[in-house]
Order: structure tokens, then sequence, then C-alpha cells
């Protein structure tokens, strides 16, 4: 086939496999409808069409059995349509366990990703064939959408929230990214390029970047220079909670809820730190908000995550880069 | 029974005469001139940012315009086509003019209220032009935060401020629609013995009353945050901008319905005449309509399964959004059995309403693929869900629009159009629709998001056939302009009854005269009871 004149889009990803056996369902008993519909009308237009002005035609009543036929019958189809669209939308929704963590933040009008070993890349994304990649996303201004039509995922990226969206790449090549919520003067320029390289390749991409550290101890520097470790003690009790264990933990609050320690809950932590104050503490923190960027935000969530697993902080780079990859899994 | 009506014979038309008579009419008829003038005025304009933004497609790379001056052509091109356009089209000009005359009432319950109405659409659109003129909005019609409210450097306030306005006037039409509706039917014009064409301008009103006021305190919102930085939407300033599509869709949603529920009116009218039987199922049909309108409300949530809406949450709007196409799928269905057996004529209005219900079946089919969950993450926010909503409202609505123009033109003018050239443009019309949209199903699945000035290379060809389409749509469009001008001078005279139909607003004269009928009907048979013209004749 002339590719020019291609119906599908190319099947990158275990989920573009599943939705396209969903699409064929659809477009079948879109088709079996509409002939059915279009042949009838076509049918009836000729066979009844006006012989003569004097034409008593009979009356027409209304047959129930009928009327419950043609309300049945579709509903039960789209009660398929309904299942099965779910059962693809919760796989879209749940990400493995063993994913790779890529952090993305959108802006106008560009896509910035950084990966935990510490690449940062803009309007790019190298990832390695055949292992799930869950994304972290936010944006530092309008709404965005990351959108990659060869891995059938899309998902919008929003301001002050983190969102997320995974993919599992089946087939190695260039893929494009693009921005599908509008976003402003150039939205149509939000294009990017997802690159799925061949393990060994993605290897070599990665040592020859210029990540240099993980993004686990930029956030440890960025925790340093902004003075955390005052009050944030991992050595003793402190003025403010120990963070050492606390990402994915239980958090007791003064009001007596409890809450999860995930991303957004540190995110508004930093930025709003009244909002949820910890039990046993004072809300003395100030608020970091217009002092660190969305992706600040994110490398120091990374190193308190990084807290979770290895209480003694990452020595060199090169190690930690070795490290981290060992573990993906406990990086949730 | 069918004799020329004389032209000398006062009419609503030549009651009285001059610029005053028109500005300050109550007369619901002469309302609804005054809508379709404005309305169609509207619709070219639409139509003209259309033209710019196909022709800006053709090929890939941004070259004929700037991406700035592209976005504010699709913002204002759909703004002005939904609000201005597709939102009063059928109610305030069909409607207007035979709500009264299909019950057999002297006109709407408030005649001031509509007159007001009209004043009030005017008031909104000329907003919209004059912020357009200004230097328009690039905000696209939903308006969606933060952009909106923080980020666009464009007249969002003063846009927001003209459709605010002519929301009002939306409410007040559906306002007079419903009383009308409930106190002034003939002696004998029972609720099932009513026109479908009313069944639906009800259930359209309610949607009306009940919505628009959503929409009216959304944009209110959006202002309030652009112009006091008070912390709604924006969640710099603490605001949340999902709550701002929920507002939005909870109206604009509906208001799909408010766009297409008179246009199925309008084919049942038209199927059941060049029929010549009663619609089959009549009370399914028409309980139909309610249905739509009441489900409509529940189904908001479709439009934003990928905006961070729980995936709970967006599982029960996906199951509620299929019980809406099973009253649409009622009216297929019922509109098909009615052609069994009958006398089928294609006259231009029956040749538009074979158009809806085949363009309709499209639409309202891609409709069901957006509600499944999978489905939807992919092809939201790209070109099939631009050729899906095109093929509701434009093949939709407007096919219905045009046909109820053709079917009720003798009787609002007096004067018959073209029939041969009628014929044509609906052909016309019908071919380069779909060469335009069904393209588009193609793009979307491959990829394309819509609202791009500049795209990627291989989506060309589909565009190019997109194109092609379009400039065929717009040739379609214009020669009716044309020729219903044409026909206000040179049409032959109409019949009172050109049709055989048996609604009251056909044993009037063509063009009714001020009071709509000499003497009030009383109505002691169902609609299309084709048997009554016999006996009319008899009598």
């Amino acid at each position: 086939m002339n590719p020019q004149f291609q119906l599908f889009p190319d099947q990158a990803s275990a989920t573009a496999t599943h939705l396209d056996h969903l699409t064929v369902y659809l477009l079948t008993v879109a088709v079996i409808f509409s002939t059915l519909i279009f042949a009838l009308i076509f049918y009836f237009a000729v066979k009844y069409r006006r012989r003569s002005g004097h034409e008593r035609p009979a009356e027409s009543g209304h047959a129930l059995p009928l009327e419950i036929a043609w309300t049945v019958i579709p509903f039960l189809l789209m009660m398929v349509m309904f299942t099965w669209g779910a059962s693809v939308f919760f796989e879209m929704s749940r990400p493995p366990d063993d994913a790779i963590n890529v952090y993305v933040v959108g802006k106008q009008w560009m896509w910035k990703t950084q990966h935990l070993e510490g690449q940062r890349e803009i309007n790019e994304l190298h990832i390695p064939l055949g292992r799930p990649v869950r994304l972290t996303m936010t944006s530092e201004d309008v709404i965005h959408s990351f959108y990659v039509p060869a891995f059938r995922v899309k998902f919008d990226v929003l301001p002050g929230k983190y969102t997320t969206a995974w993919f599992n790449p089946t087939k190695p090549g260039r893929y494009h990214l693009f921005c599908a919520e509008y976003c402003g003067t150039l939205h149509s320029g939000m294009i990017g390029w997802i690159n799925v390289l061949e393990p060994a390749e993605y290897e070599r991409w990665l040592a020859g970047g210029a990540g240099g550290e993980s993004l686990a101890s930029s956030g440890q520097k960025l925790f340093e220079y902004l003075a955390c470790a005052n009050c944030h003690r991992t050595d003793k009790p402190g003025r403010c909670p120990n963070l050492t264990g606390v990402f994915g933990s239980k958090v007791q609050l003064t009001t007596g809820e409890t809450v999860t320690a995930d991303e957004a809950y540190i995110r508004e932590s930093i930025l709003n730190p009244g909002a949820k104050i910890v039990a046993g503490y004072q809300n003395i923190m100030p608020t970091f908000q217009g002092q660190v960027s969305e992706e600040d935000l994110l490398q120091l969530i990374e190193y308190i995550k990084s807290l979770a697993k290895q209480p003694a902080p990452p020595p060199a780079a090169g190690a930690a880069r070795t490290a981290q990859r060992a573990e993906p899994k406990q990086n949730r | 029974m069918i004799t020329a009506t004389v032209p000398t014979r006062d009419n609503y038309l030549t009651h009285e005469y001059g610029v005053k008579s028109w500005l300050l009419t109550k007369d619901h008829k002469r309302i609804a001139l005054l809508y379709l003038a404005s309305i169609t005025f509207f619709f070219f304009l639409g139509g003209i940012f259309a033209t710019i933004i196909r022709l800006e497609l053709l090929t890939p790379p941004g070259d004929l315009v700037s991406a700035q001056t592209y976005n504010k052509l699709f913002s204002l091109h759909g703004i002005i086509m939904v609000f201005l356009f597709l939102i009063p089209s059928i109610p305030a000009t069909l409607g207007n003019f035979f709500v009264p005359l299909m019950i057999g009432a002297k006109d709407l319950a408030f005649p001031k209220i509509n007159l007001l109405s009209w004043y009030i659409y005017m008031a909104g659109g000329a907003c919209v032009l004059y912020a357009m003129l200004e230097g328009g909005v690039d905000t696209g019609w939903t308006f969606y935060v933060p952009f909106s409210t923080s980020y666009a450097n464009t007249y969002v306030i003063l846009t927001g401020v003209g459709i605010f306005i002519a929301g009002f006037s939306s409410i007040l039409t559906g306002l007079n629609f419903i009383v009308t509706i409930h106190r002034m039917r003939a002696p004998g014009l029972t609720w099932f013995r009513l026109p479908l064409f009313i069944w639906s301008m009800y259930a359209t009103s309610l949607i009306q009353v009940l919505g628009t006021p959503v929409i009216a305190v959304t944009i209110l919102l959006v202002a309030v945050e652009r112009g006091f930085h008070l912390g709604i939407f924006d969640p710099a300033l603490g605001g949340d901008p999902v709550l701002f599509q929920h507002l939005f869709w909870f109206y604009s949603h509906p208001a799909v319905y408010i766009m297409v529920l008179p246009g199925m009116g309008i084919i049942s009218e038209v199927v059941s005449v060049y029929t010549r039987k009663k619609v089959f199922g009549y009370r399914f049909v028409a309980f139909s309509s309610v249905a739509i309108a009441v489900l409509g409300f529940l189904v908001w949530g479709h439009h934003m399964f990928v905006a961070s809406q729980s995936v709970y949450a967006s599982l029960v709007f996906s199951f509620l959004s299929f019980f809406v196409a099973v009253p649409s799928a009622i009216k297929v269905f019922n509109w098909t059995a009615t052609l069994y057996k009958g006398s089928i004529s294609y006259d231009t209005p029956m040749l538009y309403a074979f158009g809806f219900i085949g363009l309709f079946t499209i639409g309202g089919l891609t409709g069901t693929f957006l509600a499944t969950l999978g489905f939807d993450v992919h092809v939201t926010d790209t070109y099939f869900v631009v050729a899906h909503f095109h093929y509701i409202m434009v093949g939709g609505t407007l096919m219905a629009y045009l046909g109820g123009m053709h079917y009720w033109w003798p009787k609002m003018t007096g004067r018959m159009y073209p029939e041969g050239w009628a014929k044509l443009s609906a052909l016309v019309i019908f071919l380069g629709f779909n060469l335009t949209f069904f393209p588009q199903f193609i793009l979307g699945y491959l990829g394309m998001p819509r609202r791009y000035w500049a795209y990627p290379e291989e989506f060309q060809v589909y565009h190019v056939l997109s194109t092609a389409g379009a400039s065929v749509l717009a040739v379609g469009y214009l020669i009716p302009a044309i020729y219903f001008i044409w026909s206000l001078r040179y049409g032959k005279f109409a019949p009172d009854n050109p049709w055989n139909a048996s609604g009251l607003e056909w044993q009037t004269t063509s063009p009714p005269p001020p009071e709509n009928f000499e003497i009030t009907p009383v109505v002691t048979y169902d609609a299309y009871d084709y048997s009554i013209l016999e006996e009319m004749k008899v009598g």
C-alpha cells in the first residue's frame, strides 16, 4: 500500500495492539449497522417511490416487538463496547510495578524529560525496547497533553498536579510525540520524538549522555543548597520530620487524618507547607513557591524517594546510576 | 383545495411597511426573519474563517497565515458557529416561525420577550464582532483554563461577555416556547397529537433554560479570574483547572442536543410528509427527544477521560454515554421504518432528510466509539473528534436546517424555490460534506491532533482531500443562498399547501396573515393523519 494512504498508525506498543483489536470490533459494528440502514433506506426509497399523486399508503402504526428489538440489540452491542473499552482503559491506567520512571515537564512550547540517571532531554525521549516506561508529568504553565499515536497513549499534563501515563514499546524506531491539548500560539510546534532503542544501544546512549549525575543526587545537592537539611535531619530528631523512609508511607497529620506520602504530597509540602502538618510538628516551614522550578521539585522528590531505600545517600555519580538501574522496582 | 394564493391578500409581510415596522415588530414570524438574516450573516462569516483554515491546512508548513492568526481563526470559527449560528439556528428561525403556527396559536406566549431575545442576541453578536475587530481571541471556543485566564493576551473577556449576553437570548427563547407549548395549543390539540417537531422543540427548550445559566456562570468566573486574579481555576492562584472543564462541559455537552434535537424534529416532519405516512412509533420518537434532553445532562465527563478525572468517574460517564445513543438509534430506526410501504417522493426536503439520516448515523456511531474508554484515549483531541462533531452538527443539524428551510420556504415567503437547483445543491452539499470530513476520521486515528497550524508531512494527503471537499461544500452553500433570494422576487407563487401536508401551519394562507389563523382551528385528529386532507377536500 502506498504509505501516504496509511489507514492505521504504527503499532509500537502492547497497548496499541490491544486497542486496534477493539477498533476492529467498533468498525465491524458500525459497518454492519450503517450498511443495514443505508441498504434499507435505498431499497424502500426505490421500491416505494411515489408513482401517482393519488396513492394512499397503508397506515403506519407501531410494533412493540420491533421497538424492543432495535432498542435492546444495539444496547447489548454497546455494552460489549463499554466493557472492552473499559478493560483497555484500565490497562492504560495501571503502570506495571517494574516500569522505568521518567519525568516529563511540559511548558509553552516544549517537552522536557528527565531520566533517573540524570539525562535530560528537550523534545526527545530515549527509552529501551521491551521495558515498560512510567511517566510522571506536570506542566509549568497551561494544560498540555502528552500524546504518542504509535503507542496509543495520551494523558493531559496539568500545572500544579502530577499525572501519569505508561507504555511498553515493542518496536524500535522514532515516533512522534505531540501536544494534544491546545496550549497557545505554537501549540503545533510542541512536537517531540520518542526514540525506542535496542537495550544494548540504550545502554550506550545512557553512558554517552551528558547526564553525569543522577536525578537523586542533583536533588540531594538542591536539598543542601536550600538548607532543608538544617531542620529535616537524618542523624538525629530535628524540628521537622526525618524524611528517611517517608516516601510511600502513611503519614499521620495534626488533624488526625492519614495521607500517603506520594509525589503530590511532597510537592505540596514544599510549595505550601502549611496545608498538611505532620502530627507532632509545628507549622514553621517557609514556602518555596517561586524558588524552585518544576524540574527542581522533581529532583527533590527523587532524592526523598532515594532516602526511602538507601539511608546512606548515593556516593559518586557513576555508582549511583548503576545502583538505581539495578533496583527500579523500589523507585515506586 | 390547493389554489395559488392571491398575492395581494394581506399577510404578515405586507401588513405594515418600513424599517420601524420590522425593528419594533412583535409578530413571531417577522422576528423569525430578523433572526434568519442575522444567523445567515454569522454562518457565512464563520464559513469564511473555515475556508481560510482549510486553505492553510492544504500544505504541511504554516505558510498562509501566522500561527497566532490561525489560532484566532479556529477560535472565532467555533465561537461564531456554535454560539451565534447553531444554537439559535433552528429554534430562533424555524421554531420561532412555526411553533405557534403548528399548534394553532396566534403568537408566542410573550411576543415582547421574543423581540427582546433578538435584541439581546444582536448585542451578544455585536460584542463578539467588536472583539474580533479589535484583535480577536485565541483560546478556542472551549476557553480552557489557565490558558484563557492567565496566559492568552487576546480579547477573552470581551468575547466572553458576548457569549454571556447571547446566552440570555437562548434562555428567553426556550422559556417562551415552553410556556407557549403548555398554554397555547389549539382546542383538541393534545400532547400526543402534537407534531414531533414541537416535541423536539420542547425538549430543546428545557435544555436551554436549565443548561445555559451554567455556561453564563462559568464565563463569569473566567472573567473574574482574568480581570481580578481571584484564584478559581489557575493552580498558580490556588484554583483547579479541571473544575472549569466540569462546568464548561456540563453546559456544552447538553448544548450539542440543543443543536441537534430541533434538526431531528424537522426530519420527523419531512419524512412523514414525503412518505404520506404517520411517523412509525410516534410515541417512541416523541419520548426519545425527552430522553435525550434528560440523559444529555449526565454524560459531560466523557469529554475528560484523559483530563485527570478519576478512573471510576470515567467509567460511569462512559457507561451513561451509551444510554444517550439508544434514543438516537430509536429515532433512526423509526424513520427508516416509516419509509416502509410509503408513497415516497424525492422533493428537496426529502433529499436533505435522507442526507441527514445517513450522516447522523455515521456521526452517532462514531459517537459510540468516542464513548468507549480505551478508544477515546487515542483519538480525543484529534481530527477524529473534529470529524465526529461535524458529522453531527453540520451533517446533522445543518442538513436538517436546510431541509426545513426548503420545506417551509413556500409558507414563509409565499414563493416556491427552484426545484432543480435545490436538488442539485442538496447533492453537492452531501458529496462535498463527505469529502471534507470523512478523511478527517482517518487523520484522527493516525494521530493528527486538532488545532494544529502546521503538521508533519505524512498527514498531507488527507488534508488535501479535506480541503478539496471544503471547496465543493462552499459552492453547495452558495447556491441556495442565491436561489432563495432570487425566489423572493421571481419564484412561483406558492399554494397554501404545496406538499399536501396535514399540519396546522399548512391550513392557513401562504404567507400567513399577521394573526396566523382567521378562525382558531379545532383539532380532532392525530398528527400526520393524511386522510383528513381528503375529508377537508370533500367538506
